[in-house]
């Protein structure tokens, strides 16, 4: 069986167009999220994220644009869907939850209203019935009485409360996939555990596919089936979680991991990556890591190919090995 | 929400009061009435009789008194011109006046929303940039001379549109109107669309501007994320944060069309307040003056007022925060 979701080589780029090359915020990904499997994306601030998410639900701003690559969705790819096949898929199949909790509702609307409508863009159901799935949906995510909250507005909520609404509106068709933007980040840690249960059952019960963007190794080892590394637009290395996560093989998520403070030993130093991430613009030519890297030489002027192994991948000539690293 | 109103409705009060002050006082400083009203021939008797038949030789503050006292029972006194209550001239102005600048308005609204929505939306098309000089034009043209033009092209060259008055009327409400009869509706058409051009830009352009701010909201984001028809986005999440601004300047705006409506009605002789307002100040006809300044006052109270209620219906936010 193939997977739901097949990324092949996709490159996102902002500007340029017509023979021009743009900034390359996600430059030759590819990866595949099967039914019922969560994969965690980590990555620094800018790394290219969330740019990777909006790519797969077409919602690039302006001047965004997906330069090349495919994007297979059940078989299909939808990267050459038309607006209106991209639309009936948003929310229905593919949903999503954005990073931040406190504009994603929309100030002048009820918190009811904004759940309704995403109801009945997708399904004729009477307004009584989306209304009634709208109130299941948030007692789900453990809002306390939702029915007077439906006629709440956004401001009332807290940021917390607000991404809640978020994951209770992504959840409404039981999507076949959910790429959640680091949905917890804003939550405290009692409802971060009860969000991340619930993903559990969704992905056990409805066999619904995850992409959890986060910047959190320790929620991806908890949640997620597989790991995506990504560094400066692309992805350094790939692999199953307990595997990736007990022996990196590439130098940055080896720097990762160290820099986690649970993997240090008390009164260790904390480990950290030097310097700071490059530009997209500005990258260092060959491998866009060298300059930080401590294992860098001259064979790293050139890009290394995504090296294959098992179910694992890196982008690295000189990968970390366990020996090594200890 | 109750309470609110109820506030405003006590601040609106004060601002009247307020404004009676500053207005008797600054027509009692703009010259002297007696100058007009009596013939320089008149002997001293004469004279006489007439300021004590105006109150004019009381001091000011009881002036002032018999001046609210006045207002209380709706009486401005009589026009020094033309002998009647100065209120009642006003009263009589008044629907024209009002017809002209909601007919402007109307216009204003029909051709900016939709043509602000449009550039605001495709920015980049070539119709949206014309759209934009045009109401760069709009903006910077005068009044009077597209007023002029106006009537140089529909009136004597075409001859499709009539250049000046009401034309015939229809009674509605107690209140005449030009709007009702066919005829008449040919006569607005023209000093309507001369009074609405610069309005028009106004709201096209803060149409635009707007669009262009909710526009990449997360929240738009987040409402095609969840699947919305295209329609619903903009007629709904764009639209709705749109229109607090809108209203706002809407408001505010429609005070002063009145007061621009002077030249317009100059230009195409509408029998509004315009006019009657700049011939009371050439005479100093104060009672007049001041009825109209009356009226403005409480035209502006009324309309911040309806501003307000607007306001809290359209943003939850303003809402909740009068109740708290
Ligand atoms: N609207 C835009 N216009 C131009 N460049 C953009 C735009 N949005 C994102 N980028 C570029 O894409 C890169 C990746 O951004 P992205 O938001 O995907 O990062 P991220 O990995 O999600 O980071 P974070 O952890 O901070 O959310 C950024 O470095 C930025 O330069
Ligand atoms: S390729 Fe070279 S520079 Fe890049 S991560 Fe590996 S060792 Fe470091
Ligand atoms: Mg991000």
């Amino acid at each position: 069986m193939s997977a739901l979701l097949q990324v092949r080589n996709l490159v996102t780029e902002f500007g340029g167009g017509k023979g021009q090359p743009g900034t390359r915020a996600v430059n030759d990904v590819s990866f595949s999220v099967e039914r019922g499997r969560v994969l965690g994306l980590v990555g620094e601030s800018g790394s290219g994220k969330s740019v990777t998410g909006f790519s797969i639900i077409r919602l690039l701003e302006r001047p965004g644009r997906i330069a090349a690559g495919e994007i297979f969705f059940d078989g299909v790819d939808i990267s050459r869907n038309s607006e209106e096949e991209m639309r009936r898929l948003r929310g229905k199949r593919i949903a999503m939850v954005f990073q931040d909790p406190t504009m994603t509702l929309n100030p002048v609307l009820s918190v009811g209203t904004q759940m309704i409508e995403a109801v009945l863009a997708h399904e004729s159901v009477s307004k009584e019935a989306a209304r009634q799935r709208a109130r299941d949906a948030l007692g789900l995510v453990g809002i306390p009485s939702p029915e007077e909250r439906l006629a709440a507005y956004p401001h009332q909520f807290s940021g917390g409360m607000r991404q809640r609404v978020a994951i209770a509106i992504a959840l409404l068709h039981k999507p076949d996939l959910i790429i959640a933007d680091e949905p917890t980040t804003a939550l405290d840690v009692t409802i971060q555990s009860q969000i991340i249960a619930e993903f559990q059952k969704l992905t056990e019960e409805a066999r619904t596919a995850v992409i959890w963007v986060t910047h959190d190794l320790a929620i991806v080892s908890r949640l997620a089936d597989d790991i995506a590394v990504m560094y400066a637009g692309r992805l350094v290395e790939t692999g199953p979680v307990s595997e990736v996560l007990n022996d990196p093989r590439h130098p940055y998520t080896a720097g990762l991991i160290a820099s986690v403070p649970s993997q240090n030993h008390r009164g260790e130093r904390l480990h950290q990556i030097n310097g700071m991430t490059p530009a997209l613009n500005r990258l260092p030519q060959g491998c866009s890591f060298r300059t930080r890297c401590e294992r860098a030489d001259d064979g790293c002027l050139v890009m290394p190919e995504l090296a294959l192994a098992g179910e694992r991948s890196f982008r690295c000539i000189h990968p970390v090995t366990k020996v090594s690293a200890s | 929400m109750v309470t609110s109103i109820i506030r405003r409705l006590i601040q609106a009060v004060f601002v009247v009061v307020a404004m009676t002050v500053i207005v008797f006082i600054g027509v009692n400083v703009i010259g002297n009435p007696v100058d007009i009203l009596i013939n320089p021939d008149a002997n001293q008797a004469e004279r006489a009789r007439v300021i004590a038949h105006y109150g004019l030789d009381q001091p000011l503050w009881r002036q002032y008194l018999l001046f609210l006292q006045g207002l209380l029972h709706g009486d401005f006194g009589n026009s020094f011109v033309y002998g009647r209550p100065a209120m009642g001239l006003i009263l009589e102005r008044l629907p024209a006046t009002l017809e002209l600048a909601i007919s402007a308005l109307a216009i204003a609204l029909v051709f900016g929303l939709p043509l602000g929505l449009y550039a605001g939306l495709y920015p980049n098309r070539v119709s949206s940039k014309l759209i934009m000089s045009g109401s760069i034009l709009g903006f910077s043209l005068p009044t009077f001379w597209v007023g002029l033009m106006l009537i140089m092209v529909f009136s004597v060259e075409l001859g499709w549109l009539p250049t000046n008055g009401r034309g015939p009327t229809l009674e509605l409400f107690g209140v005449r109107w030009s709007f009702l009869t066919g005829e008449g509706l040919r006569h607005l058409l023209l000093p309507a669309f001369n009074l609405a051009l610069f309005k028009t830009s106004l709201i096209l352009r803060l149409t635009r501007a707007g669009v262009q701010e909710v526009l990449p909201q997360d929240y738009v984001k987040f409402a095609r994320a969840k699947g919305l028809r295209e329609r619903r986005v903009i007629a709904v999440h764009v639209l709705k944060n749109l229109m607090i601004p809108v209203v706002t300047i809407i408001g505010l705006e429609f005070g002063s069309l009145i007061a621009f409506s002077v030249v317009t009605e100059s230009i195409f002789a509408w029998p509004g307040m315009g006019k009657l307002i700049i011939d009371s100040i050439n005479l100093l006809d104060r009672p007049v003056i001041v009825a109209y300044l009356m009226m403005m006052v409480l035209l502006f109270v009324v309309l911040n007022f309806i501003i307000d209620v607007c306001y809290t219906i359209l943003d939850p936010r303003v809402r909740l925060d009068s109740k708290a």
